[in-house]
């Protein structure tokens, strides 16, 4: 559209245009009072993307504040590109999680794509080294044609970007469920590491300081993919094609290795990426956040497309842009160093003092507006809440699962995608790039180490939505809960975590009631649990045809390892060694791997969780692995304990398991009650072990290649082949995608 | 020894291999920018793996119109020792350092995983330190690794010994003759696919990449006895 054809401001107000963008009847008028007047075209687009959800927070901004995001070391919690948290040595650690679920959703490998690159750029827009990726991904059942195309090009076009950039995919977690099926879930972390001199902040300060534009020239692609994210997919969402970005892997490298060079330079006073609502987010955020002004000619912006408006260049998404504020006088080392790598920064604008955000085109002003109000003083909604129907017919059902045979059982769970290996998503991602991965992907967290010192970081991602589905509270508890077990059992102590809270819309007052829930759930295990949440990001309207995804907040936690020999796996290690568990199981199959092989869906009441017991094994189990007592660790998480027993012993090279279980055998074996590990120790370690942590001895590991679970009434309810079980466990994944149903 | 460690824009191994040398075998190495006209103080060359130029083009091709190719003509033709790894190989072979070309994996996947390698020459001097045959685990990480070339290079490939390392087990890639690395007739410069430099310290998994870099250094520090 030229600037000629668009709507007249009084055509935007009588014919209701603003509605297409987004904005309410409501916000339009409060955007008339904020500047007086009707605004133009373009002004009204800036405000409908800076207020749409995704980049204000507008629904989600009261319920964000229960999250505790305070601690001794965090340095920097929410609300810039990057939560930060110190690890000593002058060292500290930069990590946030974000959503790229609708794009994913229509274009799946550019979505994932672009997902992996726009949170690369929120790590090093801080001044940090990326040093890993993790993704926690949701899909629906892999038996359609489509399920099967969004997984694979998903998974190809995270590998694409991240290897290409050489930033290793280390770690995450892939579940499957039919609540996915037209909205997949594509959630991209990023670790990175950072000295505490060179901590960056997005800000534009200092009156006259020269506002300028790096990387990727813009084109109109993704022009409101903010707002196209802030709305429920549907038949119509394929439509929306262009307003999925394309990624530039090479040139991100390029930016990436710039901007960590520029963030050593006193010339720059502030960075950040252009994410969600490029041009206009990062100018409005930095000049709101300093307490300046921005303004700047939009004739100087690098077009890759010809004629386009200022509409256009203030709402396009194109990839791999940063925009920095640097010191009046001194351009020219920038543009230097950016030379180097073949990249051109370009003067577009200057810090004024007047806190407005104004726009030139063609020697006019095209948009003249408050830059608070379009960042800090965006509307703030309380949506109403309202407790489903279903909950509390959930919570009046008590499920008992019949199991007749154990064998068969456990071979089926071992078979679900959601546990079955995912070694076909991860060969596809460079995991060693950088030599500093020590736990690769498959065990429970990842870890990479930090060269120069003896410390190491453990990471994961975890979410198991079914519980947070079935009570929204518990199963938000659980989450952090799980992360942290993942961390501890890796052998570090949980520092932070970063959340995505993916949920369905928020206008409607049960989903509300799973976001507020879920949050409470967070919050209490947050404190209990000592990580405080310093980075994260809502994605709302996950609904496809007015059907919700299940409320899946997840977690992404980074926790230290003080010494390289703490570091801690999942596998056996070595026959004879004795193989405790911790915890008791409790007859808990909602929402179990189990309720869902069974009856092919999922009710009842989640798995309770007390999160003073569960902080006080994490803390023993931690102590012990620290005092170098325990040689293997793993938590019992979905299918129970038989699936973790098999999970210790996949890559376990020759090993075997013998152990005997009391009690209730499939309360014992499948329950997935919470708090729970699996835990060897070698012989010699028995008595130290016991005196730092309660737990019961199962049994020990063998040398015959075979898991034998013997029942209390001494009757053997499993005998199946290492082999066996690999096989299946490893197969299922492979099989589903060749298979033509 | 001195290593210079060339980086093209888009390689990403290149911090991996300078880690190696410089921590785990202990020599002298320098980074060396992809505009570098000589490379004279060197005395061996690394080319790392990544994506040179986002590797959109066939991969390598257009690294090796870089300026330092010219600098790395010349070291070949000296004679000095010129390792290329992943990207780096691609690069050699669009060079014409090295014959033959690289196709697309056959699953038309990227696969990184550590692999199986049989040491087919070890009378070169990137792999004197290994036995006879050894079998070694070294990482691969690649999307085009499925070396190819014509019946009668194959066939001098095999009678000159050029073929260095084989994968043994399965063929990850589809590669001819599961070919993993070759070296030019002259016997100076090497090309693979797998990573020796992320397989130098056993905590990371596997340390067998350490002998090809000792082997370098060895046939360095004698061939500098005799000389000087």
């Amino acid at each position: 559209m030229s600037l000629l054809l668009e709507p007249s401001p009084t055509m935007i107000k009588e014919e209701k245009l603003y509605r297409e963008m987004g904005l309410t009847d409501e916000e339009f008028a409060m955007v008339e009072r904020i500047l007086g007047r009707l605004p133009n075209y373009t002004e009204t687009g800036i405000f409908s993307v800076m207020w749409s959800e995704h980049c204000s927070y507008k629904n989600s901004k009261l319920v964000l504040k229960k999250f505790p995001t305070e601690g001794d070391h965090v340095l920097q919690g929410p609300g810039e590109g990057a939560g930060i948290v110190d690890i000593g040595d002058g060292l500290a650690v930069a990590f946030k999680i974000e959503s790229h679920n609708h794009p994913s959703a229509i274009e799946p490998y550019q979505g994932a794509a672009t997902g992996v690159g726009g949170i690369i750029r929120d790590v090093f827009s801080m001044g940090a080294r990326p040093i890993a990726l993790l993704n926690s991904l949701r899909f629906g059942e892999l038996t359609s044609p489509r399920v099967k195309y969004l997984f694979e090009h998903v998974v190809a076009g995270i590998a694409g970007y991240g290897n290409c950039v050489g930033i290793p995919t280390v770690g995450g977690e892939v579940q499957f469920d039919r609540a996915y099926d037209g909205n997949p879930l594509v959630n991209a972390m990023c670790v990175g590491l950072i000295r505490h001199e060179d901590i960056q902040r997005g800000v534009a300060s200092g009156v006259g300081n020269t506002v300028m534009y790096v990387g990727a020239k813009t084109g109109r692609d993704g022009i409101h993919g903010a707002t196209f994210a802030s709305e429920e997919l549907t038949e119509e969402s394929e439509a929306k094609r262009p307003a999925v970005q394309v990624g530039d892997p090479f040139m991100e490298k390029l930016l990436l290795e710039a901007c960590l060079e520029v963030v050593q330079s006193d010339a720059l006073v502030g960075i950040q990426d252009m994410g969600a609502a490029g041009l206009t987010s990062s100018s409005a955020e930095m000049a709101s956040k300093a307490g300046f002004g921005i303004e700047m000619n939009l004739d100087l912006v690098p077009q890759r497309e010809t004629g386009m408006t200022p509409y256009e260049m203030m709402l396009s998404e194109s990839q791999e842009r940063m925009l920095l504020v640097v010191k009046k006088g001194r351009e020219q080392e920038i543009y230097d160093l950016f030379a180097k790598y073949g990249l051109e920064a370009t003067a577009i604008g200057k810090v004024t003092d007047d806190k407005m955000l104004r726009l030139y085109f063609h020697g006019e002003v095209v948009a003249e507006v408050p830059v608070d109000a379009l960042a800090k003083d965006a509307p703030v909604y309380h949506k109403p809440s309202k407790e489903p129907d279903y909950y509390q017919e959930f919570q009046q059902i008590d499920y008992l699962p019949t199991v007749e045979n154990y064998e068969e059982t456990l071979l089926s769970l071992l078979a679900q995608p959601t546990i079955a290996s995912k070694e076909w998503v991860y060969d596809q991602y460079d995991y060693m790039v950088r030599t500093n991965t020590v736990v690769a992907p498959g065990s429970d967290a990842a870890v990479v180490r930090i060269r120069g010192t003896k410390k190491a970081l453990a990471m994961t991602t975890d979410c198991n939505s079914r519980y947070i589905y079935l009570d929204p509270e518990t199963g938000g508890k659980i989450a952090v809960a799980e992360a942290a077990r993942n961390i501890v059992c890796s052998g570090a102590k949980p520092l932070a975590i970063t959340d995505c809270l993916n949920f369905g819309n928020p206008e409607k007052p049960e989903i509300f009631w799973q976001i507020e829930k879920a949050v409470d759930g967070m919050s209490e295990a947050c404190r209990l649990l000592n990580a405080p949440v310093i980075s994260g990001n809502v994605s709302l309207y996950n609904e496809t045809n007015g059907e919700a995804v299940y409320p899946t907040p997840v977690v992404g936690m980074v926790g230290l390892v003080d010494e390289l020999s703490h570091i801690t796996t999942q596998a056996f290690k070595q026959s004879g060694d004795f193989i405790y568990v911790i915890g008791k199981a409790k007859q808990e199959f909602g929402g179990s791997e189990l309720q869902k092989l069974l009856e092919g869906r999922i009710f009842g009441k989640a798995p309770s969780i007390d999160l003073h017991v569960e902080a006080e094994r994490q803390q023993a189990l931690l102590a012990a692995i620290r005092a170098g007592l325990v040689a293997s660790a793993h938590d019992v998480s979905e299918g129970g304990l038989s699936v973790a027993l098999a999970e210790c012993l996949m890559n376990a090279d020759g090993l075997g398991a013998k152990v005997k279980i009391s009690g209730d055998a499939v309360a014992e074996l499948f329950s997935e009650t919470q708090s729970r590990f699996i835990v060897s120790v070698k012989k010699e370690h028995q008595a130290a072990f016991e005196q730092f942590i309660e737990a019961t001895l199962l049994g020990e590991v063998t040398s015959d290649g075979m898991l034998h679970i013997e029942a209390e009434s001494g009757k053997t309810v499993v005998q199946l082949s290492v082999t066996q079980m690999r096989s299946v466990w490893k197969g299922a994944i492979p099989c589903l995608l060749k298979s033509k149903d | 020894m001195k290593f210079a460690v060339i980086v093209f824009p888009g390689s990403n191994c290149d911090v991996d291999m300078y880690h190696a040398i410089k921590d785990e075998l202990g020599e002298e190495v320098e980074y060396v920018w992809h505009d570098a006209d000589h490379l004279d103080e060197f005395d061996g060359i690394l080319l790392p793996g990544g994506f040179s130029y986002g590797d959109y083009l066939r991969s390598g091709a257009i690294a090796r119109f870089s300026n330092v190719m010219k600098a790395i003509q010349q070291a070949a033709e000296a004679g000095k020792p010129i390792l290329g790894v992943c990207n780096g190989f691609q690069i050699l072979l669009e060079a014409g350092l090295l014959p033959g070309a690289m196709r697309r994996n056959h699953s038309l996947k990227f696969m990184c995983r550590p692999v199986e390698l049989r040491v087919e020459n070890h009378e070169t001097m990137f792999t004197s330190m290994y036995e006879k045959d050894e079998m070694i685990t070294i990482p691969i990480a690649h999307g085009e690794g499925n070396y190819y070339c014509d019946e009668e290079t194959l066939k001098q490939l095999i009678d000159n010994r050029q073929i260095v390392f084989r994968y043994h087990g399965e063929n990850p890639n589809g590669s001819l003759a599961d070919i993993a690395g070759i070296i030019n007739e002259k016997g100076n410069v090497l090309g693979m696919m797998p990573h020796p430099e992320r397989a130098v310290d056993e905590l990371l998994g596997s340390a067998d990449g350490l002998k090809l870099f000792q082997s370098i250094v060895k046939y360095w520090r004698e061939a500098h006895v005799v000389t000087s």
